[in-house]
């Protein structure tokens, strides 16, 4: 589904008399259809630069991801152009980050609808049954349903990221520590609803933590070092 | 996909232009002056895709040639050279002319007569400006204002015009109760919803906003962004989107073009030019956001 060949993040900064950094370096992995990748690896060591890079949110250095897109056949989601790449994460490619950033003065539920109607073809009323659905498993509040969540809490605005990324079903997930704000028994629910999605043909590749909960979730690991 | 509008080697030129002007301006001079001949070049070799249904962004400072480009494309003024040619799906029936056989596009629209341009510009396009004394006249009613519009786009029935201004007033939020009052009335909000509701009455299919939000304080910033966001998916709009503000294009914009001097020296996805900026400008830019 997905190949990683030697990819390379470093960023030079112009305005810091052309200071270099290098995030990550050298990162070669590949995923079948239907998997989880986990990325381990120390604070620092890149592992959410590698999830940015293949989201285009950073453009990557050098190396290649090969993807294989529904839309377009494969691609290098290094190369491939703007206009496609914005294509392939209307369609395809879902992106948790670690912390939630919304469209001010959206209602939690229409956060959480809004990409199941633009991406599914589903009826509002279903769009609204799915997001409803997802926000009581999360067990967010139904009177905050209508609230802006920018006032929740954290742990709140994670649940509301992690509903909107998954509510869509994409055909592959990018998780940057979903769950790191999360109270155990939360964490158990949103495990849940992953199982789900890969059970439904979702492949994905997140960052992790807590390492047992790595070795639970993933099957197979990435050190990123 | 192919782009509803394309945009080739565009540039504007004020003064009487030099062989040296070119290569005498640009980013790494820091200037769009030419030192040689003393003309400024507005608008440098830009070229870029508009798709449908997206929102591309322009940022850059004060004088980098945002606005310039927005007068271009809105035939307000003339280019100096560039081509700029329409997709055949804009749905230009009353001007089968400026499509050669054959062809998915059109010829370049900017070596269309004054005419061509002004029927192109009532069919398709809509233009939102940041000084609403430029895009409505202040002593005639907000109905007026965009029935004057209607008619430039071929209504005549007073009552559907009416009608139209009435629906459009609406949508933006003015009560509809003070549509024969001049803008002059409105406050600064308001007087740019009536200039959205003018902009839109044609059904365009491409909305051009400059730094429509400078200058409006914050709830009401708020608001005219909402509606801004709201009409795009509910009209299919193509909109280009001119602000300085990194806030503005980060909400209403997938990619933007960065323009510095005349020229566009960076464009991407808008989160990858806002998280991991390539040009020093850009870098800048993103750096010095508060």
């Amino acid at each position: 589904m997905i190949t990683v060949d030697k990819l390379s993040k470093t960023f030079t900064l112009h305005i810091l008399n052309e200071k270099r950094i290098a995030a990550c370096s050298d990162i070669s992995f590949s995923v079948p259809p239907g998997g989880f990748l986990g990325l381990s690896g120390p604070s620092g060591a890149g592992k959410s630069t590698v999830l940015k890079c293949l989201y285009r949110t950073y453009l990557s250095t050098s190396g290649a991801i090969h993807y294989n897109s529904a839309a377009y056949g494969r691609v290098d989601l290094a190369t491939l152009p703007d206009r496609a790449v914005i294509d392939i994460r209307d369609r395809e490619m879902g992106y948790v980050s670690q912390f939630l950033k919304v469209i001010p003065r959206v209602s939690a539920l229409d956060v959480i609808m809004e990409p199941i109607l633009a991406r599914n073809g589903v009826s509002r009323d279903a769009a609204r049954e799915r997001a409803i659905g997802l926000l009581e498993r999360l067990r967010i509040p139904s009177h905050l349903f209508d609230a802006y969540p920018a006032t929740f809490s954290g742990g709140e605005q994670q649940r509301i990221n992690i509903a909107r990324a998954v509510g869509w079903k994409p055909r592959l997930l990018l998780l940057d520590e979903p769950t790191a704000s999360l109270d155990r028994d939360s964490v158990g629910v949103v495990l849940e609803i992953l199982k789900e999605l890969r059970e439904e043909g979702t492949t994905m590749i997140g960052i992790f933590h807590d390492t047992a909960l790595l070795a639970s979730v993933t099957d197979s690991v990435y050190h990123v070092c | 996909m192919e782009p509803l509008i394309r945009i080739r080697n565009l540039s504007k030129r004020f003064g009487q232009g030099c062989s040296r002007c070119r290569d005498a301006t640009g980013q790494e001079q820091d200037t769009n002056l030419c030192p040689h001949c003393g003309s400024v070049m507005a608008c440098n070799d830009v070229s870029f895709d508009l798709f449908r249904n997206e929102a591309l962004g322009v940022v850059g400072e004060s004088g980098s040639g945002k606005s310039t480009l927005v007068r271009l494309l809105h035939f307000e003024w003339e280019a100096s050279e560039g081509a700029v040619e329409m997709h055949r799906s804009a749905g230009l029936e009353n001007l089968p002319e400026i499509f050669a056989t054959g062809s998915d596009y059109s010829f370049n629209l900017l070596g269309l007569s004054h005419f061509q341009k002004r029927q192109l510009r009532n069919a398709l396009m809509g233009i939102v400006y940041q000084n609403p004394h430029l895009g409505l006249r202040m002593q005639i009613s907000s109905g007026g204002n965009i029935a004057e519009r209607l008619l430039g786009a071929g209504w005549r029935h007073i009552g559907k015009m009416r009608r139209r201004s009435a629906e459009l007033l609406e949508r933006t939020e003015i009560p509809v109760e003070r549509m024969d009052e001049p803008p002059c009335n409105f406050s600064g909000g308001m007087q740019q919803r009536v200039q959205i509701a003018k902009a839109l009455s044609n059904n365009p299919l491409i909305l051009f906003l400059d730094e429509v939000t400078t200058g409006l304080d914050l709830s009401v910033q708020a608001r005219v962004l909402d509606l801004i966001r709201n009409l795009r998916s509910e009209f299919n709009l193509s909109m280009l989107v001119v602000s300085h503000d990194l806030g503005v294009i980060n909400l209403l914009c997938q990619r933007t073009m960065v323009m510095k001097s005349g020229h566009v020296v960076e464009s991407g996805l808008t989160d990858q030019i806002l998280q991991d900026p390539q040009h020093r400008y850009t870098q800048l830019l993103v750096a010095s956001q508060l």
